[in-house]
């Protein structure tokens, strides 16, 4: 078995198409912890993203009232609303009650895969799939050797997770927006002084951060599955906050995290594929493993914001 | 007056004493289960043998209750403690084996209450205790057959969950159905490490088709995702556990439906004679436990009608023996 064997160019599509849903979730995890809103509550929405996303497209292919296209932008469009209202939810309850944020969190995260199940059971009841997004074909760009597969092979909603890398970077570093997001993450007093609304940067965080793990849900269940199904994120939500914490609560970097999280995991289905002597459960172990490393290093090399988790009072 | 009173009070316990009897005759069932009740696999196919047995017995003689999508371990202690402690069900039963340390526990505590937990060959010693498994290996092998007369590519693709119990036993029976065809098809098989894992079900699917498979199949609920793959990219599939008839479209071939119904009327029969457990049961296609079904949109050529046949013959006569080294150590979801 070769090296040719388990790195084809299969696996290399297969982690950026892995990754989408993570880079979604960890860049909106980025803004709100960038201002100081631990938010564990992304999976939660992403649950919510996906099943109003599938419902949306399902009831627009199903009652053909809508072109295809336009269900799946009205899925898209759905999925991002339902993640602005649960970013606000978040928002409300750790912003403005100033709860713990863990708690506040996993009460989001319940609350989304408690309601996600309930309404797909009563109206949808078992698995069914939608037309989703189809693979773009670039005119001699897709049938370009080897780069065609890996790049050029993709949905829509991937091609806009990557894009969103760069944007995200640009608002935070380069923009007054960003400004005031990392000073009332780094200093809220200080940011509250030069007249900087803390509460309404953090308000409008969350809820970026709630639309993009909705986004992360739907790419999964109209784009890259096209079906939902309870629970159907599996846990991604939570990677997507750990990959923050490895990206260093940059977005390049953040990004490159989920793209070496995904590529480890389509190498080891790769491996198992053709047949690799490797027990099953150390190839399953890999991703995880490899990912707790890198951020054992990533840690001590980028301080976290210092108020995160912290709810602002004025005064205090 | 006092008459009157007295024909009251005595009505009354008449009443009372025929509503008892009535239900005592009704037979109730508390089950609980690691996925939702429609998950086109294992937890619906019990769901499915449950509704099954309510519809022969009727609702009158035949009650149950299910608490799906049970997939933290400690929610399932409390809910089977719950029913164990009730004394309202005569039968309980852990539909998967990561509940068998909770139904240990629980079958030496409540000593007059039946447990039934799969799919595992295990009734722990214990008088009240039944444990089930399902003999997926014969489905697993028949399926390999058939994918074996219809690969193209000599390549068909399996995405088990985790390799223990029913997936490993339908992964090994499906390869070695497809070796007795023709040794130099490749099987290429992927567990995930996870049941409910489905966008990485998926991409192990899409994994697959990259290495020229061009028949999938798979176990558990997480088999959606490679259903999915499946129709999108127009290649066969073969399923198991349940009827994936309606999300396969008209990709799917055959699938191996399990039917709990088989085993659990004969516990039921067993329980209203006092005897309460110690008993393993094991599903197969010979005592109907296990039933083949063609999807509906597949048209299967007569030719493959007649080897599947023979197949189904053979195992249940057994010449044909799917895994031939098993032990008798079965495992499961």
């Amino acid at each position: 078995m070769g090296l040719d064997e388990i790195l084809t160019a299969s696996v290399f599509a297969s982690a950026i198409r892995l990754a989408t849903p993570y880079i979604f979730a960890a860049l909106g995890e980025t803004f709100a912890q960038r201002s100081g809103v631990l938010n564990l509550g992304v999976d939660g929405m992403m649950l919510m993203g996906a099943f109003t996303g599938f419902y949306a497209v399902h009831l627009a292919q199903q009652g053909e009232t809508l072109s295809e296209p336009a269900s799946l932008l009205l899925g898209v469009a759905v999925a991002l609303v339902v993640g602005a209202l649960m970013g606000l939810a978040m928002a409300f309850v750790s912003v403005t009650l100033k709860a713990k944020q863990g708690i506040s969190g996993i009460g989001v995260y319940l609350f989304g895969l408690g309601l996600s199940e309930l309404l797909f059971q009563q109206w949808v009841g078992t698995p069914k799939s939608v037309n989703g997004f189809p693979r773009i074909e670039f005119p001699l760009l897709t049938d370009l050797p080897i780069v065609g597969e890996i790049f050029f092979h993709h949905n829509l909603l991937v091609y806009v997770a990557f894009a969103l890398v760069p944007i995200s970077a640009y608002v935070l570093n380069s923009t007054t927006f960003g400004l005031m997001i990392r000073a009332v993450g780094q200093n809220p007093e200080a940011a509250d002084a030069m007249g900087v609304s803390v509460a309404r940067v953090r308000y409008a965080t969350t809820t970026i951060g709630g639309m993009l793990a909705g986004l992360a849900g739907a790419s999964l269940s109209i784009a890259l599955i096209n079906l939902f199904q309870q629970n159907l994120t599996a846990g991604q939500g939570f990677i997507a906050v750990a990959l923050v914490y490895f990206g260093g609560w940059r977005p390049w970097t953040v990004a490159a995290g989920a793209m070496l999280f995904s590529f480890v995991n389509a190498l080891q289905l790769q491996i198992k594929v053709i047949g690799a002597d490797i027990p099953s459960e150390f190839a399953v172990m890999a991703p995880y493993v490899i990912t707790i490393i890198a951020l054992v290093f990533a840690t001590k090399r980028h301080e976290q914001p210092t108020a995160l988790t912290k709810p602002y009072e004025r005064g205090e | 007056m006092k008459k009157i009173l007295a024909i009251g009070v005595l009505f009354v316990f008449v009443a009372a004493g025929l509503v008892s009897l009535a239900q005592e005759d009704v037979f109730r069932i508390a089950a609980l289960m690691p996925s939702a009740t429609n998950d086109l696999a294992f937890s619906q196919s019990m769901y499915d043998a449950l509704a099954a047995i309510q519809e022969e017995l009727g609702e009158e003689a035949f009650e149950f209750t299910v608490q799906d999508s049970t997939y933290i371990v400690d929610d399932a202690a409390v809910a089977l403690r719950d029913w164990a402690a009730s004394g309202e069900f005569q039968l309980v039963i852990a539909h998967g084996s990561q509940y068998g340390p909770i139904v240990e526990e629980l079958a030496a505590e409540f000593t007059d209450v039946s447990f039934a937990w799969g799919t595992r060959q295990d009734t722990f010693g214990m008088d009240n205790v039944y444990s089930y498994a399902a003999a997926s290996d014969e489905g697993g092998y028949f399926n390999g057959v058939l994918a074996a007369h219809l690969t193209e590519t000599g390549v068909v693709g399996l995405v088990g969950p985790i390799e223990v119990g029913d997936g490993k036993l339908y992964a090994d029976g499906f390869a070695n159905g497809v070796a007795s065809v023709d040794e130099e098809i490749a099987v290429n098989i992927v567990f995930i490490g996870s049941f409910s894992d489905v966008p990485l079900a998926t991409e192990a699917a899409e994994t697959h088709l990259a290495n020229g498979a061009d028949i999938l199949t798979g176990t558990a609920q997480m088999v959606v995702g490679p259903i999915a793959v499946a129709v999108a990219n127009d290649v066969l599939w073969f399923g198991s556990d349940a009827s994936q008839d309606e999300l396969s479209e008209d990709i799917g071939v055959a699938f191996q439906i399990y039917k709990w119904e088989v085993l659990l009327l004969d516990m039921i029969s067993n329980i209203k004679e006092g005897l309460l457990g110690g008993e393993y049961y094991k599903l197969t296609l010979e005592n109907g436990g296990l039933v083949m079904e063609y999807d509906k949109d597949f048209e299967i050529s007569d030719e493959l009608m007649a080897i599947a046949d023979e197949t189904i013959a053979g195992i249940v006569s057994g010449d044909i023996v799917p895994i031939p080294d098993m032990m008798e150590e079965d495992s499961g979801e």
